[in-house]
Formats: structure tokens, C-alpha cells, sequence
């Protein structure tokens, strides 16, 4: 399958859920466990997501300078630091790890 | 204008934030291997930070034969959209083609906002407001960041790699008030990290997808916070 037509469906299938939201009548998604996976799932994704990214290159585990940078992202999430600038932090505390060592 | 609507400068404010992230998006899906128009396409269709980020995250990873995987991690981070949704649909009384543009601009920071107004004009202005702006943000900034993500050649050098990782877990942080959210998580990086060297690329999330279903399902690590 080609990258565009990936993303193509991809789109479409996360639309998928917001039209399917104003389908349904309200009752049905009215399921607290239904409710509970569905957050956990975000969760769960998202944390997958952010260990793959920081501990794995190329399909093998790898400790590196992105270890510390996530360090100071998790520091300025903390502090209530805007989005772009811990993102920008951890971006730069990896490169300047990279550069001196 | 006499003064400025605090609805109208709050959605503006949400938008602009939001835009700035999209930024970031831009730049890092550029450093995963897409092109420009690839790019800008994902966030006019795809229009959800979560999944983009997922998608963007398993072809960086994998490369384009991880694009399987991929559709999937975006679509299932999309879920929630379905249940904004769902809360959405009997403040807005949308039909017809309206429904369809509502759907589009039902996310995070759009029903965040309309839910956090008392009345329900200010419900739907706020919806709307909202949506439009960071619809407006989102995709201008990205275009500004995929042209300069082109620009900078070798994401490593810059450390675009620890920035993608850094993107998903400033997604992640607000959802980690209590204790339920946290043991999730903390699986679900496990688990995802440990089977990737024995897994195609994007299939480790997917399998910590699972760990989501068991811990909801049987509700594991759940404690009563106190006055409940």
C-alpha cells in the first residue's frame, strides 16, 4: 500500500468515529466500562507511543540522548512549561547532548 | 468593537496554542519521511493531534511498509473524537451538511471549550469558535513547520527524534491524574518497549491497545478517591 493512500484511509478512519459520535443515540455509548476503555485507550496509546519513540530505534531498544531530553520535558510539563517549548527543549537538549558527547 | 468577547478571545487563544503544536507536527512528520503535501493533508483530513502523531510515529519508525500499522494507531487514538461526539451532538442539533463540518471540528480543544460554558448559545459559539480557530492555526502553523522541517535536514542532528517522543508524552501528561491512568501507562510503555525488537514496526502499540481493554475491562489499579 502507498504512503498516500495510507493516509488517506487513516483519515477517513478517524473521521469515522466523529460522524459515528453524532449518529448514535446517546444511550449507547452511556457504558462505564465502554467509557473506561475508550479513556485508558488514549492513555495507553499515547504512553506505547512516547516509549517507542524514546527507548527504540530502528526496531531495537536503544538508550541515547533522548533519555535525558525526555528527562527535561518531563520537568517542564511539570512546571506547566507551553507545548511548544518543551518540545523544543527536549529537541535541543538531545541535539546539544549529540554535539558535546 | 467596544470590548473583546471573552468567549471569542478564549477560542482564539485555544487556537493559537494549538497551532503552535502544530509546528511541531509539521516538522517532525516531515523528519518521519512524508512530503510537504503529505503533511498538509493529513491535517486537513485527518484534523486530530493524537492520531497524526501516531501515524507520523509508526512510519517513523517503520518506514512505509509500517503504513498498515499505522492506519490503525490513528484510528484507535481517534476514539475519543467518537465520544466527544457523542456529548457534541445534543448541544449542536446540526443536519445536513453542517453535521458533517461539526464532525470535523469535534475535538480536544473544540469540545473542551463548548463544554466549559453555561448556556447553550455559548455552548455552540464556543463549539464553533473554537473549532474554526484552531482549524485555521493547526494547518498554516503546520505548513510552516513541514517547510521548516525540510529545511533542517537530519532530524537526529536536532534532536527531532526526542522531540516526536517528548510531542506524544506532553499528549499524555494531562491524562495522568489518577492512579488507574498511570498504571495504564506504565504497562503500556513496557509492553510496547519490550516486544519491539520481536515485532513489525507500529505492532507493539497496537498490542498495548490491549493492556487499555484488560485494565478498563476488569477496571485494575481502580482506588476510590476520597470524598466518592
Amino acid at each position: 500500500m502507498t504512503l498516500w493512500l495510507g493516509l488517506l484511509i487513516a483519515a477517513l478512519a478517524v473521521y469515522s468515529w466523529k460522524i459515528f459520535g453524532f449518529m448514535v443515540p446517546h444511550t449507547l455509548l452511556d457504558n462505564p466500562v465502554i467509557n473506561r476503555i475508550a479513556t485508558l485507550l488514549t492513555v495507553a496509546l499515547l504512553s506505547a507511543l512516547t516509549g517507542v519513540q524514546m527507548l527504540t530505534s530502528n526496531g531495537r531498544i536503544e538508550f541515547d540522548a533522548r533519555i535525558p531530553a525526555l528527562a527535561l520535558a518531563a520537568i517542564l510539563l511539570h512546571l506547566r512549561a507551553p507545548f511548544i517549548v518543551m518540545v523544543a527543549a527536549a529537541a535541543a537538549g538531545a541535539a546539544l547532548i549529540r554535539y558535546f558527547f | 468593537m467596544s470590548r473583546l468577547n471573552p468567549l471569542v478571545t478564549m477560542s482564539l487563544g485555544v487556537g493559537l496554542a494549538t497551532g503552535l503544536y502544530g509546528v511541531s507536527f509539521g516538522a517532525l512528520s516531515t523528519a518521519a519521511g512524508l512530503d510537504l503535501w503529505q503533511t498538509q493533508v493529513l491535517s486537513l483530513l485527518m484534523f486530530s493531534g493524537g492520531s497524526q502523531f501516531a501515524f507520523i510515529g509508526v512510519i517513523a519508525a517503520g518506514g512505509p511498509t509500517a503504513v498498515g500499522a499505522a492506519i490503525v494507531s490513528a484510528w484507535l487514538l481517534g476514539v475519543r473524537n467518537g465520544f466527544y461526539a457523542v456529548r457534541m451532538n445534543p448541544i449542536l442539533e446540526t443536519l445536513g451538511f453542517s453535521r458533517f463540518v461539526a464532525a470535523q471540528l469535534t475535538i480536544d480543544e473544540s469540545t473542551a471549550v463548548a463544554t466549559s460554558q453555561e448556556s447553550l448559545p455559548d455552548q455552540r459559539k464556543g463549539f464553533w469558535l473554537t473549532g474554526a480557530a484552531v482549524f485555521v492555526f493547526w494547518n498554516s502553523m503546520t505548513l510552516l513547520g513541514a517547510v521548516l522541517g525540510n529545511a533542517l535536514g537530519d532530524p537526529k542532528v536536532w534532536g527531532l527524534d526526542a522531540a516526536a517522543a517528548a510531542a506524544f508524552l506532553g499528549l499524555l501528561w494531562p491524562r495522568l491524574r489518577e492512579r488507574q491512568a498511570l498504571a495504564c501507562a506504565a504497562l503500556a510503555f513496557l509492553v510496547a518497549v519490550v516486544t519491539t525488537p520481536s515485532l513489525p514496526a507500529g505492532i507493539p502499540v497496537i498490542i498495548a491497545g490491549v493492556v487499555a481493554v484488560v485494565v478498563g475491562g476488569f477496571n485494575l489499579f481502580h482506588r476510590q478517591t476520597e470524598g466518592e
